[in-house]
């Protein structure tokens, strides 16, 4: 099998695929359960490749088009793998009054990627989002499954530092680890 | 044998609630210490996780027997983590914390628990009315209130059906499934329920149109996308009483004579998905939905819907879309989905608000609800009251208070001793009503002649320094980048809106533009097909029509007012001011455009400053020395000495 652009499939592709075709099965082969189903492996794998895609229509019987149409129109799924500590910035009414499109800018520029795409070691990924309904704390900035309230430009720089302080720790201990 | 049916359904009722009352009372049969932690979204937001193993650990550590129980949220998102200690033995009545950290925590275990102090000078009040502290009905961020829908919020745990049934729950579902259905649909008509998701549509009035229908599979759909932003109630709701909402479902599904439900819930609600998850595997399991409901003979199975961010799909024929498995396209009505929705069955859907004041309806009677709020507009509202105010959160009050009394009696009004400028009503389908408005009573009608809307009940607060163009291009960046895309006018329309209001707010507006945006504004409501394109201009018309002044100084004078704009406006350190050797600003600044003068004060790189304001922000206020103009050109200019290497 070959991916979008022609090339062969990488290991991690393969593997989503497979896991993607085992959990097709169970679900029947009926139109209104397109959107769980892109649900169901957004949820698992993180994103939908192009090639997921192809199977999701072959086994629900539609034309690619129809689920590519479906998927592109709802903003909750995405086409390129998330980093692994996903930024969502907010930019509903009450974080734009407060300043919410500056903490994404600030974002944008500490970590050198635009809006919608991941940085190159995968750690991180930018996205806006509509509201997350935290609007009491705006403006709102969510690093994984953190929210974080009360949001500033100067906080940006030490939310990222955190994440990689965390990292770091954890591959030192692992490195320990394994030479004991 | 009618009456007989009657016992059975009561008495397998009440055996659930004296069995739930039972399982309350073993809980703390020896009525220790109970500490109450808000834990929705927003708490969890503001570190209640942390404050709650703060108290498991200083309660392990100091051997003391207490209960801690998880709750939803109360509304009062300001104080969040909240925290309610009752301590029977203590002799003080239970008491209300905000701001409850970890530290305080620690404190409030040792020092109130162990050995009985209250810490008056961290308390809010006492939650009832006694003799020795004062009570949080005092404020009026309490007392102006009447809780309805949200009486059970933060009160209950929403993890625990007993909780619920002890509470007083179902209590309204026994009832209804022993009266006949079309008596239920007269109650709700004599409520006068009209619809909370926004357009305020009598329920009774959809709903038999539903029952009239001869097709005998019927749907019923809680509509709980919400996607407004600036609005969270349908989430605060679903995490913290879901129980309520099932029991609203299930009076609206037997009174129509539907057997299946679907709850539609934002998949960026992950929380509430899984509160409602789990409430109806706990709803099943005690025969409260399911088949045979309370031996009455009535089947309802309900299912979960999770919409993937289109707010479009808030819309009725949309949701239907999307439910099949297509893009959420709205369809002209009729045929309404009362008539036929969901596969081409009459499907009734609901706002989560509306479903959840069914059970106080029925339990307590029309006239009861009745009594509340306006003649047209019966009932209470909620919202979800933000922005610049002291205390954000939400509010329920009776429809008919003023806005005034909201935004400053019960919400505290404006921090800092800043202006009221504006409150955007209804997200981006509602409008801005400036200064003068304020005595409007908050009702369907009156927001609507007064051009703004209820929506689904978001209220964002804005204080003078707010730019009213730059919210107008906020609402409609929204709606374009939702539109659909079916109808031309929201299209094309709505992208030419946008287009304008940028040029605008980046001091690029021209003569005529104002005039532009107006029949644009007016062509939009009147070529579009579902509410999203009707109602996409009001934030604009109804920022032209109360801050005309400000589009004109945008496009005239290439000035922005509010100093919000960023083309429009610049920061700079006032030299006289600032403080030698203070580097606050420096510090805080994220793309180094603090610099240090030959005199050793800072001043600004123009060229650098992104103008976040984070400078303004952190100089401390005996220096107050940064300042923001517009335009820009009236910044003193400043040159970076040169850098010695």
């Amino acid at each position: 099998m070959e991916n979008a652009a022609g090339e062969a499939l990488t290991a991690e592709e393969g593997a989503i695929l497979a896991d993607v075709a085992r959990r097709l099965a169970a679900f029947d082969r009926e139109r209104a359960n397109l959107i769980p189903i892109l649900q169901t492996i957004q949820n698992t794998h993180g994103y939908l490749a192009p090639a997921v895609l192809q199977l999701v229509a072959r086994h629900l019987r539609l034309p690619p088009s129809q689920v590519y149409g479906v998927a592109t129109f709802y903003n909750q799924f995405r086409f390129h793998p998330p980093g692994r500590n996903p930024i969502r910035v907010c930019m509903g009414t009450a974080c734009h009054v407060r300043g919410g499109d500056i903490i994404l800018e600030n974002f944008e520029r500490k970590l050198e990627i635009p809006e919608g795409q991941t940085t190159p070691d995968r750690e991180f990924s930018i996205e806006r989002v509509a509201c997350v309904g935290c609007c009491a704390l705006a403006p709102v900035a969510c690093v994984g499954e953190t929210v974080h309230g009360h949001m500033a430009p100067s906080k940006v720089e030490g939310l990222i530092l955190q994440v990689r302080i965390a990292r770091e720790r954890a591959e030192r201990e692992k490195k320990d680890h394994a030479d004991s | 044998m009618p009456t007989a049916e009657k016992a059975t359904v009561q008495d397998r009722f009440e055996a659930l609630r004296t069995a739930a009352e039972a399982h309350q009372r073993a809980c703390n049969p020896d009525h220790r210490p109970t500490i109450q932690i808000g834990l929705a979204t927003c708490g969890i937001a503001s570190g209640a996780l942390e404050t709650k193993a703060a108290f498991e650990e200083a309660l392990a550590e100091r051997g003391i027997a207490a209960c801690i129980h998880t709750v939803g949220c109360v509304g009062h998102c300001y104080a969040e983590p909240v925290v309610v200690i009752d301590h029977p033995e203590s002799g003080f009545p239970p008491i209300f914390y905000p701001q409850v950290t970890p530290g305080k925590a620690k404190m409030l275990t040792h020092l109130f628990l162990e050995e009985g102090d209250p810490r008056f000078e961290h308390l809010l009040g006492a939650t009832i009315p006694n003799d020795l502290i004062p009570s949080v009905t005092d404020f009026a961020r309490f007392n102006r209130e009447a809780r309805v829908v949200m009486a059970h919020c933060g009160r209950i745990d929403p993890g625990e059906i007993r909780e619920y049934l002890a509470a007083g729950g179902y209590a309204a579902l026994a009832q209804a499934l022993q009266t006949p259905p079309e008596d239920i649909i007269t109650t709700v008509a004599t409520a006068g329920l009209r619809g909370r998701g926004g357009a305020g549509f009598p329920a009774a009035r959809k709903w038999r149109l539903a029952r009239s229908s001869p097709d005998p599979v019927r749907w019923v759909v809680c509509n709980a996308d919400e996607g407004d932003p600036g609005a969270y109630m349908d989430r605060t709701l679903l995490e913290s009483t879901p129980h309520q909402i099932l029991e609203g479902i299930a009076i609206c599904a037997y009174a129509v004579g539907s057997q299946r439900a679907l709850v539609y819930v934002r998949a960026e609600y992950p929380l509430a998905v899984t509160t409602i998850t789990s409430a109806i595997a706990q709803a099943r399991a005690m025969g409260l939905l399911g088949a045979d409901i309370l031996g009455s003979g009535f089947n309802l199975e309900v299912e979960i819907f999770q919409g993937s961010g289109a707010f479009v799909c808030g819309e009725e024929t949309a949701l239907i879309r999307s439910v099949a498995g297509y893009r959420g396209m709205p369809h002209p009505r009729p045929p309404f989905p009362a008539e036929k929705g969901i596969d081409g069955h009459p499907t009734i859907i609901n706002n989560v608000k509306t479903l959840a004041a069914l059970p106080p309806i029925i339990g307590n009677g029309a006239d009861w609800y009745r009594g509340m709020g306006t003649a047209d507009s019966p009932g209470t509202a909620i919202f979800s009251v933000v922005g610049d105010v002291l205390h954000p959160g939400l509010v329920e009050i009776p429809m008919g208070t003023s806005l005034r009394t909201l935004i400053f009696d019960i919400c505290g009004g404006i921090p800092n001793k800043k202006q009221f400028k504006a409150v955007q009503i209804g997200g981006p389908s509602g409008g801005c009503l400036p200064a003068e408005f304020l005595d409007t009573p908050i009702d369907f009608d009156s927001l609507q002649s007064a051009g703004a809307m209820m929506g689904s009940g978001g209220m964002v607060v804005m204080d003078e320094d707010t730019c009213m163009v730059d919210v107008a291009r906020y609402f409609v960046d929204f709606t374009q980048k939702e539109s659909c895309g079916k109808c031309t006018f929201c299209r094309i329309g709505t992208w030419h809106l946008l287009e304008i209001l940028t040029r605008i707010t980046r001091g690029e507006g021209r003569e005529g533009d104002l005039e532009t945006l107006e029949t644009l504004a007016e062509d939009i409501k009147a070529g579009s097909l579902c509410g999203l394109g009707k109602t996409a201009p009001n934030p604009v018309l109804t920022t032209l029509r109360y801050f005309r002044d400000e589009y004109e100084a945008h496009i005239r004078e290439k000035r922005c007012p509010a100093c919000v704009c960023r083309p429009l406006t610049a920061f700079y350190i006032d030299l006289e001011k600032c403080a030698r050797g203070c580097n606050v600003c420096e510090g805080c600044c994220p793309v180094e455009a603090v610099f240090i003068t030959r005199q050793r004060k800072r001043a600004i790189d123009q060229e650098k400053c992104v103008k976040c304001g984070e400078c303004l922000v952190a100089c401390p206020p005996e220096y107050d020395a940064v300042r923001k103009v517009s335009p820009p050109g009236l910044a003193p200019v400043i040159a970076r000495p040169p850098q010695d290497d």
